[in-house]
């Protein structure tokens, strides 16, 4: 596929990922046959990965704008308003198949193509989360993938020196195959400068900085639109190879010369590497460009236009500089010892014009590459609706504290500490809340703000029913920044799905779509950038639907914020929001009687919308220091983690009315949330002023005990020792 | 008191530094490139954490042959206090400064938690504002923590009392458990000679404020502020 003036045969079209008629659509733009080079920019610009082919008809449905909206996707990443003339810059992307095949170097570059995507935007990155799924614990693969994705994230990370802050992870057997690698880099900069992708000038010159380009990656993003099969380790060499020092390099130049007036228009190199980034500046800028291919700096010999085209080799940045600027950017980054060349002028042909040696290897009109882009609206069939729950699940006598010992320590709720703490997540000296909670909170250095961050996703919920899984996944963030004390401003997603060639997967994108901008309309949080995923599957096997959602939200005054932990004893527990005991999907049913089954809870957005802006109302008001969101495991659960989190305290439980102690203790429901208060009346005559449902359901004691009335007694120490167990023990094989 | 902190590339806790040292009453630190050769009249350098040139070939070991450590092994001839912290710790051992080596840790992997430790001696301006046996809980975020050196210097550093911290259990007993990453004889921080050089594994400047979660760095920086100044 690397010989130059290859032959264009039906076989070497279909190795590009290009359908029949897709070529079709090329000899009609071009009027003759491609080159190998044109080739091969076509089937990047065409991959499912990069020109959202399959789901971009149904993501134009989701709201991206709002008063808080800088700029909505489109761009390398989001950006909303934070106040103070300062913005947040975010986005989530994911690196699913390379992270399968490299684990290491597949998360490491995942975390790298994120970085570069906020700093990009003139951002300096203040936060990372990261989102994962792996297979089932069990499998043979499990635990390297595990170890190899998570070392990879970390030495990332901890070597450019960005804080790593949140993140949620799933095992399921749906993953065994294709496990989900979701990373999301957050962001500060001065709202009046943001830099954009947009080219403008002719004649200006095109600047490639940062690394050399080599032979890794070369057709990434056309491996990232293909299922697997048996022999996906074949496609390790199209995984890329990250180099976190040179990216930190590469940061703070990029910095340093934005605060100058010198770039015109900055994109980094990502899928597609450098055919994406100079169509799409180009395009953008309704303008043409011209490269020099061999002025590319290359790290290896004979590298062909094909492949400096194609290639995925990290670190690079491409830029339109201000000509009378060419000068001062080249020694800042020569004084970071990057490469600084010169490979280009922008035309006002419309065109993108390669040469190699002088020789034509390309030339073609840019507007088509995007304007007749394949767009499908494939046929999709609704996800049929769930069978009920079946009620034999609640015969016999409850063992509460028996299940609630399991449950704290299953794959899904056991801590996730022997992770987190690989990960750097206090250097910035400005991590005011630590993993682990409902939220991370970075402060926002100088100022009294914070930004709550937080990674959501059930993909149980969204595969019983996704319309149901897409709004609860952006309930879910939302819950998570409110119990915190943050407003929430918007969300980057990452919809992680099979194949949307067949009708049933197709049906789960536009469901969880469909249910996702329900709720990002109903609680005024917008989507401002995101990625899709598709062909996460094996053998025909695909992953459980997994539209993940990044949320963020600022707290305007972080001495003003809340935790889960508990603070001190005598204090009421409040739960707010109403419970109907709903089982169905839950990780009890699961865990404790081995089904998946049934309805996901219903989620009540005008519900969701009263109560948390309840609950946020009295943390700002400083009313509330303790607060936890419901979500996995129910109450019992949540009262359990708060005490956990808290040395020395405990909690006693009384359950509420009318529903089976099983329902009440490990139901689903959703918009609820735990507080712990010193004033209860007071704090219930305000819920009833408001009409917001809320309880009382015990008290926090000054031992580590958690009592539930008329079903005994268990010591936190007890369920610590199994919660912080199980992931170790996985890991050392005991 | 006038500080320079010595900026590699690839060093990354340099603003973390920076606002421990003015939170401590200090002016804000000049930084200084690693090709520089001369250091700006100060009465405190200080190499930060970090991985400098990517912790490539073997932490610190390009980075102490960077042309501004020239300069600052001459300062620390003429009696100039010097920190090293994490990544700075590793630079100074390459560079000759402090004896041993940090190797990588026993548990093969990063770590980043608070670690519970104690005041092993006072008599540094580095340790001067705690307490002799002091419990201190400061977080450590690092890959090669792993301090070794060979018997001999360990009963050398231990018999001149430049044992600085030591990690131990919060009642202070230095156990295996308390051990975040293999340390011979759990040891976190050593002195030099002259006891005005300070090579710490973990870091006090992410321990200054209040807000995020304890002060039990700050000392160090009154210290070396109220000593200085």
């Amino acid at each position: 596929m690397s010989i130059p003036n290859a032959a264009i045969t039906p076989e070497l079209v279909a190795e590009h990922g290009l359908a029949p008629d897709e070529y079709e659509r090329i000899l009609s733009i071009l009027d003759r046959e491609p080159t190998l080079t044109e080739l091969g920019v076509f089937s990047a610009m065409w991959s499912e990965h990069c020109s959202y082919k399959s789901s971009k008809r149904w993501l134009k449905t989701l709201p991206t704008s709002g008063p808080n909206v800088i700029q909505g996707p489109g761009e390398n990443a989001g950006v909303v308003d934070i106040g103070d003339g300062q913005a947040a810059v975010f986005k989530i992307e994911s690196h699913n198949h390379p992270s399968f095949i490299e684990p290491y170097q597949g998360a490491a570059t995942g975390v790298g193509g994120i970085l570069r995507d906020v700093f990009t935007m003139g951002a300096r990155p203040v936060a990372n989360l990261n989102a994962l799924r792996f297979g089932d614990p069990a499998h043979p693969k499990t635990k390297h993938l595990v170890s190899g994705v998570v070392a990879g994230i970390g030495g990332y990370g901890n070597c450019i020196g960005v804080p790593t802050v949140a993140g949620e992870v799933n095992f399921h057997p749906a993953y065994n195959g294709n496990i989900l690698v979701n990373a999301m880099t957050v962001g500060l900069a001065p709202a009046d400068r943001i830099f954009y992708s947009a080219a403008a000038g002719a004649g200006n010159p095109v600047v490639y900085v940062g690394a050399k380009t080599g032979r890794d990656g070369i057709h990434g993003a056309t491996m990232a639109s293909t299922e697997f099969s048996e022999d996906s380790e074949e496609k390790r060499p199209t995984v890329q190879v990250g180099d976190p020092f040179t990216e930190k390099l590469l940061l703070e130049a990029c910095l340093e010369l934005m605060a100058r007036d010198a770039i015109i228009a900055i994109q980094d190199m990502g899928a597609a590497g450098l055919t994406s980034s100079s169509v799409e500046m180009a395009g953008k800028g309704e303008l043409g460009i011209e490269l020099d291919l061999e002025k590319v700096p290359v790290r290896e010999e004979r590298m062909s236009a094909y492949e400096i085209m194609l290639s995925e080799s990290q670190e690079r940045m491409l830029m339109i500089l201000k000509p009378e600027a060419e000068a001062e950017a080249r020694e800042i980054f020569e004084r970071w010892d990057l490469d600084f060349a010169v490979i280009g002028r922008l035309t006002e042909s419309g065109r993108l014009v390669l040469r190699m040696d002088g020789e034509l290897a390309c030339d073609i009109p840019i507007p088509p590459i995007s304007e007749n882009a394949p767009e499908y609206d494939r046929p999709w069939v609704k996800t049929p609706a769930p069978d009920p729950l079946n009620p034999s699940v609640l015969e016999g006598a409850p063992d509460l504290l028996g299940d609630l010992r399991r449950l704290v320590a299953s794959s899904d709720l056991a801590s996730r500490r022997w992770i987190w703490e690989q990960y750097d997540h206090l250097i910035m000296g400005d991590t005011l809340v630590r993993p682990g909670g409902d939220a991370a909170v970075v402060r926002v250095r100088d100022t009294e703000k914070g930004l709550a961050v937080t990674v959501d996703c059930t993909p149980r919920y969204v595969l019983s029913d996704p319309e149901a899984g897409g709004a609860q996944a952006v309930a879910e963030s939302w819950r998570n920044l409110s119990a915190t004390g943050a407003d929430p401003i918007a969300v980057t997603n990452n919809l992680n799905f099979g194949n949307p060639q067949k009708p049933e997967i197709m049906g789960q994108i536009v469901g969880s779509v469909t249910g996702m901008g329900a709720a990002c309309r109903a609680l005024d949080f917008p989507v401002v950038s995101g990625n899709v995923s598709l062909y996460n599957e094996t053998d025909g096997a695909a992953i459980l639907p997994t539209p993940t959602i990044g949320g963020v939200g600022v707290i305007r005054n972080i001495d003003r914020h809340a935790t889960v932990a508990l603070k001190s004893a005598g204090q009421t527990l409040i739960l707010v929001g109403a419970s109907a005991g709903h089982l169905g999907q839950s990780v009890w049913l699961r865990e404790i009687h081995g089904r998946e089954e049934g309805a996901p809870p219903p989620v009540d957005l005008d519900a969701e919308r009263r109560n948390g802006d309840f609950v946020r109302s009295l943390i700002g008001e400083g009313v509330v220091q303790t607060c936890h969101d419901l979500s996995d495991g129910g109450l019992l659960v949540a009262v359990a983690e708060m005490a956990m989190a808290a040395r020395g305290l405990g909690a006693t439980i009384v359950l509420p009315d009318g529903l089976d102690p099983r329902s009440a203790s490990f139901g689903e429901d959703q918009a609820r949330y735990v507080m712990a208060v010193d004033d209860a009346d007071a704090v219930l005559g305000l819920a009833e002023k408001a009409s917001i449902p809320a309880v009382v359901i015990g008290e926090t004691v000054g031992e580590a005990l958690l009592t539930v009335d008329g079903h005994g007694v268990i010591c936190v120490d007890e369920l610590r020792s199994g919660h912080e167990a199980w992931l170790p023990d996985l890991m050392s094989g005991e | 008191m006038k500080s320079a902190i010595v900026l590699f590339p690839g060093s990354n806790r340099e603003r973390d530094m920076a606002m421990a040292l003015v939170r401590a009453g200090g002016a804000p630190p000049s930084i200084i490139w690693h090709k520089e050769t001369e250091l700006p009249a100060v009465d405190l350098v200080v190499v930060p954490g970090g991985f400098a040139h990517g912790d490539y070939l073997r932490a610190g070991a390009m980075a102490a042959r960077s042309p501004i450590m020239s300069a600052v092994l001459e300062a620390a001839g003429r009696g100039v206090p010097i920190l090293g912290v994490c990544n700075g710790f590793q630079v100074l051992t390459e560079s000759g400064l402090l004896p041993g080596a940090l190797m990588r840790n026993a548990g093969l992997k990063f770590v980043c938690r608070n670690v519970d430790m104690a005041v092993t001696t006072t008599d540094s301006l580095f340790t001067s504002k705690y307490a002799s046996g002091q419990a201190v809980s400061i977080p450590v975020a690092h890959n090669d923590g792993n301090y070794f050196a060979d018997p001999e210097t360990l009963d050398r550093l231990e018999g001149e009392d430049r044992i600085a911290f030591r990690y131990t259990d919060p009642d202070g007993t230095a156990s295996e458990g308390s051990n975040p990453n293999g340390s011979i004889r759990n040891i976190a921080g050593i002195l030099s000679e002259n006891r005005r050089v300070l090579g710490f594994m973990p870091h006090p400047e992410n321990a200054t404020d209040p807000l995020l979660g304890g002060t039990d760095g700050a000392p160090m920086f009154d210290g070396i502020v109220e000593a200085l100044s």
